[in-house]
């Protein structure tokens, strides 16, 4: 399944950390982050819990750049 | 400006406020001395005070900045830009304090011009970023739906299919429909880039996202918005920079080494050469090589580059939606800047896709009577050639290509009334119809038997037929079992076709082929006359596919070959070239989907605009790949070397950033390509 989120974020390169922790967050299989868009395009594993998934985004996220938001 | 750019902005005022103020404080009540008579001195205000006085700026500039770098170093991420400018600002502050020089400006400074870049560089990317999406937005505000009577204005989404709205003049059509009342004339501007204006009235299809120019229209709609051609447009220019370009997967990749390299650079320049000088027995001066590490660390924030390459992108990808090019990646952009083949389809690419009647010949009867008879003998049928026959027909016009221009006019044939208002065709006076095939038709019009078709069935019918020489579609017409004539029908060629093979060529496309199901000498006829370089003629839509797998064996290895094509037939061959540019899209939802790029008229001059505009964009995105890594280098090697300070070092980041953002922007413009 896939979902498009709107997030904030300041500056490309936080961007660019965003999507590879996205990606590496359980439960993902794809992430791309669209800096021009402020958009992260999530892909869910199969039979993911889309909220819980999206919290330990955030979460793994806010470890690489304090300063981002992604609205779900 | 957003708050948070204010909050920085007032910050940033008061820093540079408190530090004029403190620098004069300090001239006046800090310095220590002899004055002309030898007399020491004494500092009116002593250290540790001047210290704690610096540090109000200091944290007020750059406590978020701190708290970064703090938190980045408990998730261990260290090396990012942040804990970058903390270690260079707090290393500056240890050193003026181990010196005793009280020297705290260059520390603040630096901190400060630090946030000044970035509030510039968030400021300059979210305006630009906003003028390319305000460039792009067609999406409309509201619908007018027409309830019991009423008209009330609603949030396109909320409308459901089949509803009635209304639109008036001076408004974007919301939802694809159907015209119910009312005629006018639309602008296709934001879609198609040509302000052509396209005539409409009832029972016609329409497509959202066209202004309506001057009547009010009532229309049903079809499609619910979120599948309307407008919903689609937006959809698809909004994620193509999902779909990121080499050149932004390598500076990704460059950024995430780049850093943390500088950082090992910086730490080995504090280390190694004092840790030489001491061994040589000189003077290590720690001082000295500290300073010029934190300069290494301050030029090493990456952001210029990170930012100015997916912003060109961006914006080359808005200025071609501008221009009715939907590109729906960055990567197929890239791609485009390297097209060398051009594989495209014949009938609606570079012709028409429209047949007329050309010319009629060995007619044994008046021309006229003979075509009434076809018209009449055909007008049950809604195949092409039944309805260009029917056309003529009724118009009187044949058409004739001009052999210079391509260009193709109606013309009045001699010997027929070109504006006689009784023609009509009477279906009275049909009477039974018999279908041969897919050969041709034999019908009775006027107690005649009119047999109607092509070669093959007048062989089925046994009679005698004279060959054509002429190219295109012939139509054999036979009265009553005795050859008549025949009707020798072409598709017509786009006025622009022979321009836009020159422009590719002069885009740098090296080699132009035609595919076509069509017959050699109609395929060969139309190349020569607008230039294209190979015929591949009478393929079978799967020949078409093996055809393009031909040419991309044959070609080298970092060219590109793009097939154009109409979208609708050709999917299979669109998927298969490097590049699938599908041309006439507008309302078309097959052709959107299967192409890379997408144009949304059928004006063959736009196969060069995508390539001149890819190669605009992509020379810009390596000037700023050039230029960014450049200057860092540059100033990497300056502040190694002890001649750039810590301000130039500033400097050079913010000035590379600006610079390289306002180069990305150029990209937008695309209008003379």
């Amino acid at each position: 399944m896939k979902k498009s989120y709107k997030i904030e974020v300041d500056c490309a390169n936080c961007a660019n950390k965003m999507e590879e922790a996205a990606k590496k967050t359980a439960g993902v299989k794809d992430a791309v982050v669209n800096f021009m868009a402020l958009k992260m395009n999530v892909e869910f594993e199969d039979g993911a819990d889309v909220d819980a998934v999206m919290k330990d985004v955030l979460k793994n996220c806010k470890k690489v750049e304090d300063d981002c938001e992604i609205f779900f | 400006m957003t708050k948070k750019q204010k909050k920085v902005l007032i910050r940033i005022i008061l820093t540079a406020v408190m530090m004029v103020v403190l620098m004069i404080a300090y001239r006046l009540l800090g310095e220590e001395g002899t004055d002309s008579l030898g007399n020491t001195i004494q500092a009116k205000v002593k250290e540790p005070v001047w210290f704690i006085l610096y540090m109000i700026p200091y944290l007020t500039i750059g406590y978020d900045i701190l708290k970064k770098a703090f938190k980045g170093i408990l998730n261990r991420q260290v090396f990012d830009e942040n804990f970058l400018m903390a270690i260079a600002t707090v290393g500056a502050i240890a050193i003026a304090l181990v010196n005793k020089s009280g020297d705290y400006t260059e520390a603040i400074a630096v901190m400060l011009f630090y946030q000044t870049g970035e509030l510039f560089q968030s400021y300059a990317v979210g305006k630009s970023r906003k003028n390319i999406s305000d460039l792009m937005d067609i999406r409309p505000d509201s619908a007018n739906l027409e309830t019991d009577g009423d008209v009330i204005s609603v949030d396109p989404d909320e409308v459901s299919v089949g509803s009635i709205i209304v639109v008036k003049p001076g408004e974007k059509v919301p939802i694809d429909g159907v015209i119910v009342s009312g005629r006018s004339t639309l602008n296709t501007a934001a879609l198609t880039g040509e302000s052509i204006p396209r005539e409409v009235s009832e029972e016609d299809e329409i497509i959202s996202g066209c202004i309506n120019m001057t009547g009010v229209l009532r229309i049903r709609t079809t499609k619910e918005f979120g599948e309307s051609t407008v919903s689609k447009i937006l959809d698809l220019v909004e994620n193509s920079s999902s779909k990121k370009s080499r050149s932004e997967n390598f500076i990704s990749r460059f950024a995430k080494y780049y850093t943390p390299a500088v950082c090992i650079g910086a730490l080995a320049l504090a280390l190694i050469p004092p840790l030489f000088l001491l061994i040589g027995g000189k003077d290590p001066m720690w001082g000295s090589w500290v300073y010029r590490a934190l300069t290494f660390l301050v030029i090493s924030c990456p952001c210029a580059l990170v930012i100015s390459i997916p912003l060109s992108f961006f914006a080359g990808i808005g200025g071609a939606s501008r221009a009715g090019i939907l590109i729906k990646g960055s990567n197929y952009l890239e791609a485009a800047a390297k097209i060398k083949t051009v594989a495209m389809d014949k009938t609606g690419t570079m012709t028409k896709g429209v047949f007329e009647v050309g010319s009629i010949h060995k007619s044994c009867i008046d021309n006229d009577k003979l075509l009434e008879f076809a018209a009449h003998a055909e007008c049950y049928s809604s195949h092409p050639i039944a309805k260009s026959i029917q056309r003529a027909y009724l118009s009187g016009m044949l058409w004739r290509v001009d052999v210079v221009t391509g260009e193709a006019f109606p013309v009045p044939d001699e010997g027929r009334k070109s504006d006689d208002p009784s023609r009509i065709i009477d279906k009275s006076r049909v009477g039974s119809v018999e279908e041969i095939g897919g050969n041709g038709v034999v019908a009775e019009v006027d107690g005649s038997k009119i047999a109607i078709g092509n070669n093959k069935l007048m062989d089925h019918l046994g009679i005698e037929f004279s060959e054509c020489h002429h190219t295109g579609t012939v139509v054999h017409v036979a009265i009553d079992g005795k050859y008549s004539g025949h009707i020798v029908i072409s598709d017509v060629i786009k006025p622009s076709a022979g321009e836009a093979v020159s422009r590719m060529h002069r885009a740098g496309v090296t080699k132009t082929v035609m595919l076509t199901g069509d017959a050699q000498n109609v395929a060969e006829a139309v190349a020569s006359q607008i230039g294209i370089d190979e015929v591949l003629s009478e393929l079978l839509p799967g020949d078409k596919v093996n055809a393009v797998e031909n040419l991309l064996s044959e070609k080298g290895k970092n060219e590109v070959l793009a097939f154009v094509g109409d979208g609708i037939n050709d999917a299979p061959v669109l998927s298969r070239a490097d590049l699938g540019i599908a041309m006439g899209a507008l309302g078309s939802d097959a052709a959107i989907e299967a192409a890379d790029i997408v144009l949304m008229d059928d004006d063959p001059l736009k196969i060069s605009k995508v390539i001149n505009i890819a190669r605009k964009c992509m020379r810009i995105v390596y000037e700023n790949i050039y230029f960014a890594i450049g200057i860092k280098l540059l100033c990497l090697v300056l502040g190694a070397v002890g001649i750039a300070n810590m301000w130039l070092a500033i400097f050079a980041d913010v000035g590379v950033m600006v610079i390289a953002v306002l180069n990305a922007i150029r990209a937008l413009s695309v209008k003379r390509l």
